[in-house]
């Protein structure tokens, strides 16, 4: 094993090594200890993934086996790596986002009984991500796929004695599993169809099977559409895509830290990734590639929709999200895998940025999240005050900032793509650009401008929450705003800076595929459309252009309504009053979903119970059988009365009976 | 060979002097000799089959470690004992278990220690019996003595109900356990006078007769398993029987049924299991389903659990029907998860009534207050249960259902439904004991696990993860003899 192989081991493994040290021994080695242990293992393995990178961009990938699972007659499941540019980017992103992580949590979680427990956990989320983004088989990518959801539902539900918390986490974890039934059985398909789990061999053959026919549940399927329909259908619940996306915004739950690594930035990407990873495959089904699409724009919109009228500080970005991971997948279905994945790197930064700063927010807040109650804190806050503002603005694509110009690409391969849904898709993350800058300023201004309305009362919660009349908040402590400036920096210039080498210089060389026609630049000529290429001249040229007047009239509106004219919200509030209940009802998907499928199968299976088990099986077939034969000797004994004559009675009618059948037969 | 005798004659019959030893101790006056003894019996049986696994030749479908000798010469049976790919596992999973239950039960149970300690120790031996023999007659002996000791185990020291539940589980076990001595009779009749079980595997069987003898298998072995629709008896035994019951009920004796069908309906009657593979099928995936559905509302913690055991098994069943070594290999493995997982689940359940003398979930709720480290082990052995990766539960899942995917889709959608339901209903038990705020005084005087309590729950997460991360040693074992036998069953011997 060389040098590298070492090296690639230890990526993953040191932060295990500190999940396992923290979760164990985390009482004896005490808070302090607990942390430094764990952040140590988190910066070797950033530093281990920066050696890496360089290391690949020098253009050394790899593709092997660290052990065998299991071996079948004919397959051997293993477990192994697969380094190569895509692997390394997402390597990069997972170990700072949790890095800063890690840090900005000494903080957050500085009271909390729970401390050692949280570090663990956070510390095998890492390496439970680390382990699907560098898998180079279907198996492992289910292994940690699961993973990462375990990890997930244990810090939704981190404080268990909250009921809210721990009915968000047992949803998460249902509704998840529903996205991997899906992806299971699209798992069965693949190794059905090649024989093997390895993705090199699969994608190898995938050509070869484009047209292949199966009937699935009765129906002719194109397989590769069948296949990838349900592999997307892990990523829908994963990366929270309509209709699975209703657990989402209930994991906001769980502590802040875990918001921003888990619920932002890393585990709900994983979806976005798996099918960038799959590229080869999805190239072969452009009915595949329509219907993420169309789930993708469905997503952007209408979740972004919901973030409108929220009024907790960690919902609002929740929403946010849901509406950019729509970006992503709508990018996914118009074969612009990689703008997927810069949106995937530029949000992971922009939006960590955001959720730590709100987490900053409400530890300064002394644990209230009801924006209602905030106001003006910019005089108090200054640095994350600043990040917010840097971040916002990065989400809402300013021209220059990171998220300005995955935004725009995403936009731009939308117009170029011709898939059915390609028009609505457009349309999608058209208008989505006016409600992203409309909610986010509704947030920022809410929050950092105008009157403040903190101190007021106390919040009728029974934590104790929230400041003292007349109490004044203030800056948190540099473990909180040091994550806040070390993200803020990319969220300002990775986009700029990654933007030519990621969509034009081939950064992913061969690590993703894309067919020729749905190539953007085959695209662009096509349809006469000319793609510009500079980084600088994409921005200046952005000041004409729709999205970024849309950007502009959002964040106006947002002023007007929430700065200028508190009075103008409240009365749309009235006006449309059916409109506000229903997004106040979240689409009614929660009613829905708790009535239909949570109530119907309770129903259902206590009725089965009731019915089938104890009526019907126990009560007739067991019980029944053994009345039946009570019964019977219940006959039987009246014969046996234990009289001699009785006895000798029946004996002599039973010679007679027998010597007259004997008579008959004869 | 162990002092001239050969291993697995000791791995039957040590335990049963064992417990024959630890009768003669008498009253309860001399307990902490009875329990010492038992424990030095269990590892003991335990450490005398390791050989079994260390020494077994993975290259061969043959029978390894054979033992034979007349027994009822006039009859042609003989006392023949043997061990393949398939059955070594079981041995080797019986045994370990055997010091498990009685550290689980080392002061739990107070009250006539010698039986109970010697009742599972004569039922270890006698269960290593059952694996090991190959003569039919053997065979049907062991199979009928085993019932004897937990017939006895939930009858003595079970619950409010336990005479109802031990005569049911009794009767239900008893009535198939006959026609299957019918069904060896015949096979001895047209065997040419043999009651060798590889003999059977050999003998040409018209169709009719096949059918009939599968049926007959089948009221023994299902009702083992247990599977739809025979099933009731065991939510019923498992709640009343005491922990150290319901641990070697889920862990061990289900698996002699699904065994039963490897070792004798599949080769002794291949064209009628290739005839009916489509109802074992149905039904085995109506427990996947239905049963998992029932367990959701079950309100009883060890009734749950039972259904829950119910569910695993339809995979077992699902996976050797289809027929191919993804299923067969899926299905065994999932048979020794099975063990782990839900003999580590009624031991929790244990941990937590011995303290609260309640199995109700509605008595429970804020559980990790009190008892965080309990807590962590339940979560970890709730999620096995959920056949989550990494743990031992998902290795047989998964296999099973690759399996299923290649014969057909709708099987494997069905089964697969286990993902989710399997989900909601371990979950929501969890969420509603475990999680929460401290619900009730009773809950408040909780006291977490003693050293005895982590001892066992530990030696069994390390089983559970062990096998999850890293299965091959487990597979490599069987897959000659799953060849092997996958070859008999496609083969027609009519």
């Amino acid at each position: 094993m060389s040098n590298m192989q070492n090296l690639y081991l230890l990526v993953p493994l040191a932060p295990l090594l500190g999940a396992i040290l923290a979760g164990l021994l985390g009482h004896v080695l005490g808070r302090a200890w607990t942390h430094r242990i764990t952040i140590f293992m988190v910066f070797v393995s950033f530093v281990a993934s920066v050696l890496i990178f360089q290391d690949v961009m020098a253009g050394n990938t790899f593709n092997g086996t660290v052990y065998t699972w299991l071996t079948t007659t004919d397959a051997r499941l293993e477990v192994g790596f697969m380094i190569d540019r895509l692997t390394v980017l997402m390597m990069l992103v997972v170990t700072f986002v949790s890095l800063m992580v890690h840090i900005f949590t000494i903080g957050y979680m500085k009271d909390d009984a729970g401390y050692q427990r949280f570090f663990s956990y956070i510390a095998l989320f890492t390496f439970s991500m680390l382990m699907l983004v560098m898998s180079n088989n279907f198996l492992q990518l289910f292994f940690a796929w699961e993973a990462v959801g375990l990890v997930s539902y244990l810090l939704i539900g981190f404080w268990y004695t909250r009921p809210t918390a721990i009915y968000a986490n047992l949803k998460a974890f249902l509704v998840n599993r529903v996205g991997d039934f899906g992806f299971l059985l699209g798992i069965g398909l693949v190794f059905m169809v090649f024989g093997t789990l390895d993705y090199q061999t699969v994608f190898n053959d995938a050509a070869s099977h484009a047209k292949d026919m199966a009937p699935i549940a009765g129906v002719s399927w194109n397989l590769m559409s069948a296949i990838c329909i349900l592999l997307f259908i892990g990523a829908m619940g994963k990366s929270a895509q309509f209709p699975l996306h209703v657990w989402l915004p209930d994991s906001m739950e769980g502590p802040t830290p875990i918001s921003a690594l888990i619920h932002a930035a890393t585990m709900v990407t994983a979806g976005i990734f798996m099918v960038a990873r799959m590229s080869p495959m999805f190239e072969l089904s452009e009915t595949a590639l329509s219907f993420v699409m169309v789930i993708g724009a469905i997503t952007a919109l209408f979740m972004g929709f919901l973030g409108i009228i929220q009024t907790d500080i960690k919902r609002v970005i929740a929403y946010s999200t849901l509406s950019q991971l729509g970006y992503m997948t709508v990018a996914l279905g118009a074969s612009a895998y990689s703008v997927a994945i810069f949106h995937l790197m530029t949000h992971a930064f922009f939006k960590a940025l955001l959720f730590l700063a709100a987490g900053s927010v409400i530890i300064a807040m002394h644990h209230v999240q009801d924006i209602r109650q905030m106001g003006g804190l910019r005089k108090y806050m200054p640095i994350t005050w600043i990040t917010f503002l840097i971040g916002s603005l990065a989400l809402i694509g300013t021209p220059f900032l990171s998220g300005f110009y995955s935004k725009e690409s995403i936009i731009e391969a939308v117009y170029l793509s011709q898939l059915p849904g390609a028009s609505f898709a457009y349309f999608a993350v058209v208008a989505g650009v006016f409600v992203t800058a409309f909610y986010s300023f509704r947030l920022y201004f809410l929050v950092f401008h105008g009157a403040e309305r903190f101190g007021k009362k106390h919040s009728q919660h029974d934590h104790h929450q929230g400041l003292a009349p007349g109490e004044k908040p203030h800056e948190t402590s540099w473990v909180v705003t040091l994550p806040l400036i070390l993200l803020a920096i990319p969220s300002v210039g990775i986009g700029a800076l990654a933007f030519d080498q990621l969509l034009h210089l081939g950064y992913f060389g061969d690590s993703i595929y894309v067919a020729e026609v749905h190539q953007l630049q085959v695209l662009a000529k096509t349809l006469q459309h000319e793609i510009i290429e500079h980084p600088m001249s994409m921005a200046l040229h952005a000041f004409g252009t729709l999205p970024f007047w849309l950007a502009v009239a959002g964040v106006l509106t947002a002023w007007l309504f929430y700065m200028k004219r508190p009075d103008i919200p409240e009365m749309l509030k009235h006006r449309f009053d059916f409109l506000y209940t229903v997004l106040d009802n979240k689409y009614y998907f929660d009613r829905f979903n708790d009535w239909f499928f949570a109530g119907g199968t309770r129903g259902l299976s206590s009725f089965l119970w009731k019915f089938g088990d104890i009526k019907l099986i126990d009560g007739v077939m067991v019980n029944g059988t053994a009345r039946l034969v009570g019964a019977f000797s219940g006959v039987m004994r009246n014969i046996q009365t234990g009289y001699i004559y009785h006895y000798a009675f029946f004996m002599i009618i039973g010679v007679f009976v027998l010597l007259t059948i004997r008579h008959w037969f004869e | 060979m162990i002092f001239g005798f050969s291993i697995l004659s000791v791995a039957i019959w040590l335990p049963i002097l064992f417990g024959g030893l630890i009768m003669a101790t008498g009253g309860d006056r001399n307990a902490p000799l009875a329990r010492i003894l038992a424990l030095l019996g269990a590892i003991l049986g335990f450490i005398v089959t390791i050989p079994l696994f260390t020494g077994f030749d993975k290259t061969t479908s043959a029978m390894q470690f054979v033992e034979i000798h007349d027994w009822i010469t006039r009859y042609n049976i003989h006392y023949h004992l043997g061990v393949d790919g398939i059955s070594v596992l079981f041995i080797l999973l019986n045994s370990f278990f055997t010091p498990l239950v009685v550290i689980a039960s080392w002061k739990v149970i107070e009250k006539r220690v010698a039986q109970y300690m010697a009742a599972f120790l004569i039922m270890s031996g006698l269960i290593n019996g059952v694996f090991a023999s190959l003569d039919a007659v053997l065979f049907y002996v062991f199979w009928e003595a085993m019932l004897i000791p937990m017939f006895i185990i939930i009858g003595v020291w079970g619950g409010a109900n336990r005479v109802y539940a031990a005569v049911k589980f009794f009767l239900y076990t008893l009535l198939g356990s006959l026609l299957m001595l019918i069904a060896l009779l015949y096979l001895y009749n047209q065997s040419g006078g043999s009651f060798s079980i590889l003999d059977y595997h050999k003998v040409a069987i018209p169709l009719t007769a096949q059918i009939l003898i599968f049926i007959a298998f089948f009221m023994a072995f299902a009702v083992k398993v247990p599977m739809f629709p025979v099933h009731t008896w065991l939510p019923d035994a498992h709640v009343e029987a005491p922990t150290g019951g319901s641990i070697i009920l889920a862990a061990i004796m289900l698996k002699v049924g699904a065994y039963g069908f490897i070792r004798f309906s599949m080769p002794i009657v291949p064209d009628a299991s290739r005839e009916l593979a489509g109802v074992m099928i149905a039904l085995s995936l109506i427990a996947v389903v239905y049963i998992a559905l029932v367990a959701l509302v079950q309100t009883d913690m060890k009734k749950l659990v039972a259904y829950s055991s119910v569910s695993h098994m339809g995979f077992v069943t699902l996976g050797l029907f289809i027929f191919n070594s993804y299923g067969v290999e899926g299905a065994l493995l999932q048979m020794i998860s099975h063990g782990f997982v839900s003999g580590a689940l009624f031991l929790c359940i244990g941990v937590m009534y011995d303290r609260m003398h309640s199995r109700n979930i509605a008595d429970y709720g804020g559980v990790a207050n009190k008892m965080p480290v309990f807590a962590a082990f339940f979560v970890l052995f709730a999620m096995a249960n959920v056949g989550l990766p990494g743990t031992s539960g998902f290795v047989g899942e998964f296999m099973v259902i690759m399996g299923a995917v290649k014969v057909n889709f709708w099987y494997a959608l069905l089964a697969a439904s286990t993902l989710i339901f399997g989900a909601a209903y371990t979950l929501w038990m969890v969420k509603r004991v475990i999680f929460g705020a401290v619900t009730n005084h009773h809950v408040e005087q909780l006291t977490d696990v003693n050293g005895r309590e982590i001892l066992v729950c530990s030696i069994l997460a390390a089983a559970v993860l062990g096998m999850g991360l890293y299965p091959l040693p487990f597979s490599e074992v069987m897959h000659v003899s799953v060849s092997d036998l996958l070859v008999h069953v496609a083969r027609p011997k009519l």
